[in-house]
């Protein structure tokens, strides 16, 4: 059997070592390896989204990643966003628009929401909702999501 | 998922030498979009994985409009659509590249791997075999060679490579003048699907933008690999740009299409989808082609 492989990376801004086998991903490696839950499971083949990090500033679904593909990378997930003077603006949004019932999906739609506005801070519904395409959600029906990303885009303008 | 050894060569000759180390027992790894779901999914078993995104000339996207496109097996659907030169050289390629998955899989999902993976429904293939790409190939000794896209897949999830043998780019050869391409699926939702059948076309105009000069058409989902639909495509070369003439080419096309029955199409939507694709794709290579 093959042996556990030193990974050597940038998660939220910190340095981080684990070990890991080849064949796991880098969701089981951020989940299981390194005890960072917030980053969720859903269908574990790329379908879904709920898995989603930036890798190198690009999103991509963690379930289709390799954990040894993170060696020398920076990665973003959902327990980088918040800081200490308080939550993200859309996780703030999220939870004054009530866009989640579960919660499964919420943190993929975040970081790729999080994606979007990095680059294009005024996107328009069907420009989020084309974004979103690749992020299911079994609960909320999409429009409070939609929603809470928009008022994210007001909140991050009135900020500045 | 079983359990594999894993290694990131930096250069053609180690990743074919690793490939080569262990036959078909060895897969190359683009952006896993289909190999890690393969692989967990028990489809697919490899003892090693050659992670090929270190090596250079895997990655590179270089343009010029002399010598077209040379695109890495590795490089991904969203590098290829943001780079502006390739954008409106090849707005034909930039149709699939923007078609596969979500934009998290485009972060990931190569045109290379599309090809190698080889599946009759691969978004690129008909818009590359339509652009008259051509894959470069390496094996072990320095050995290389070039397979025109259209011959490069042989049965669903097969094709031309040998073990040990690695994809390492992709050439398209620089756009003529008065040149166009499209491809077009139908899928019954918006995004996030696999084709029910899809049409890459390319035309090639003269300079009076009423003739055709030349035309290649090629087909997804309606056989057990990619279909080159030779006859349909030159049935355009010298006819004056007509409806008659892109009828007769959608009739043509869809005598090509041999598709099954199956969950997502039955063999009459399928081949009726691939006189519609056949149309509307020549419609916009043409709009394109005229620069409208
Ligand atoms: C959620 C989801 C949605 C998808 N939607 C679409 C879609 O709309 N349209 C579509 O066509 N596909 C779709 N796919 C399938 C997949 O994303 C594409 O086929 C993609 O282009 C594969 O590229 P990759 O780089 O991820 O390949 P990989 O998974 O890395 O490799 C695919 C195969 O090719 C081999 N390979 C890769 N590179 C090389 C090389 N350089 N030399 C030799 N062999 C090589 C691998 O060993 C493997 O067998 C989807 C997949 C997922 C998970
Ligand atoms: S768990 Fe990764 S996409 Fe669903
Ligand atoms: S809140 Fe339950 S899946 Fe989205």
């Amino acid at each position: 059997m093959p042996g556990l492989v030193h990974v050597q990376t940038t998660i939220n801004g910190n340095e981080v070592n684990f070990l890991c086998e080849p064949r796991q991903s880098l969701l089981e490696c951020l989940r299981d390896v390194l005890g960072m839950t917030g980053t969720k499971e859903g269908c574990n083949d790329g379908n879904c989204g709920a898995c989603t990090v930036l890798l190198d500033g690009r999103i991509v679904t963690s379930c289709l990643v390799l954990g040894v593909e993170a060696q020398g990378r920076q990665i973003t997930t959902i327990e980088g966003l918040a800081t200490p003077q308080g939550l993200h603006p859309l996780q703030q949004a999220f939870l004054e628009q009530a866009a989640l019932q579960c919660g499964i999906c919420t943190p993929g739609f975040i970081m790729a929401s999080k994606a979007l506005l990095d680059k294009e801070p005024e996107a328009d519904e069907g420009r989020i909702r084309h974004w979103l395409a690749g992020n299911l959600c079994r609960c909320t029906g999409y429009d409070k999501i939609v929603r809470a990303v928009l008022q994210a885009e007001d909140m991050i303008k009135a900020k500045k | 998922m079983e359990a594999f050894e894993y290694t990131a060569p930096k250069t053609i000759a180690d990743a074919v030498a690793a490939l080569a180390s262990k036959g078909d027992q060895a897969r190359a790894l683009a952006g896993g979009t289909d190999l890690l779901v393969q692989l967990r999914g028990g489809r697919r078993r490899a003892q090693l994985v050659v992670d090929v995104k270190g090596v250079p000339e895997l990655n590179q996207i270089s343009y010029s409009a002399r010598t077209g496109l040379t695109l890495g097996a590795a490089v991904p659907c969203c590098l290829v659509y943001q780079n502006k030169s390739v954008a409106s050289a090849y707005p034909g390629l930039i149709d699939p590249a923007s078609l596969i998955g979500s934009i998290q899989i485009q972060g990931r999902a190569t045109i290379g791997g599309n090809l190698c993976n080889s599946a009759p429904s691969g978004d690129s293939i008909p818009a590359i075999i339509a652009l008259g790409g051509v894959c470069n190939i390496a094996g072990s000794g320095g050995k290389t060679r070039q397979v025109p896209a259209e011959q490069f897949c042989t049965g669903p999830g097969r094709n031309v490579l040998q073990p040990g043998e690695l994809l390492v780019s992709i050439h398209l050869p620089p756009p003529a003048a008065n040149s166009g391409a499209n491809y077009q699926r139908f899928i019954p939702r918006n995004e996030m699907d696999i084709a029910v059948a899809g049409v890459g076309t390319s035309v090639v105009l003269d300079s009076s933008k009423r003739n055709f000069v030349s035309a290649r058409i090629a087909l997804a989902s309606v056989a057990p690999t990619p279909v080159f639909a030779k006859k349909a495509g030159d049935s355009l070369a010298g006819k004056p740009v007509s409806d008659a003439a892109i009828e007769e080419a959608a009739k043509l096309a869809m005598a090509d299409a041999k598709p099954i029955d199956d969950m997502r199409g039955t063999i009459k939507q399928r081949t009726h989808l691939v006189g519609v694709l056949t149309r509307r794709t020549l419609q916009t290579a043409i709009k394109r082609a005229r620069g409208e």
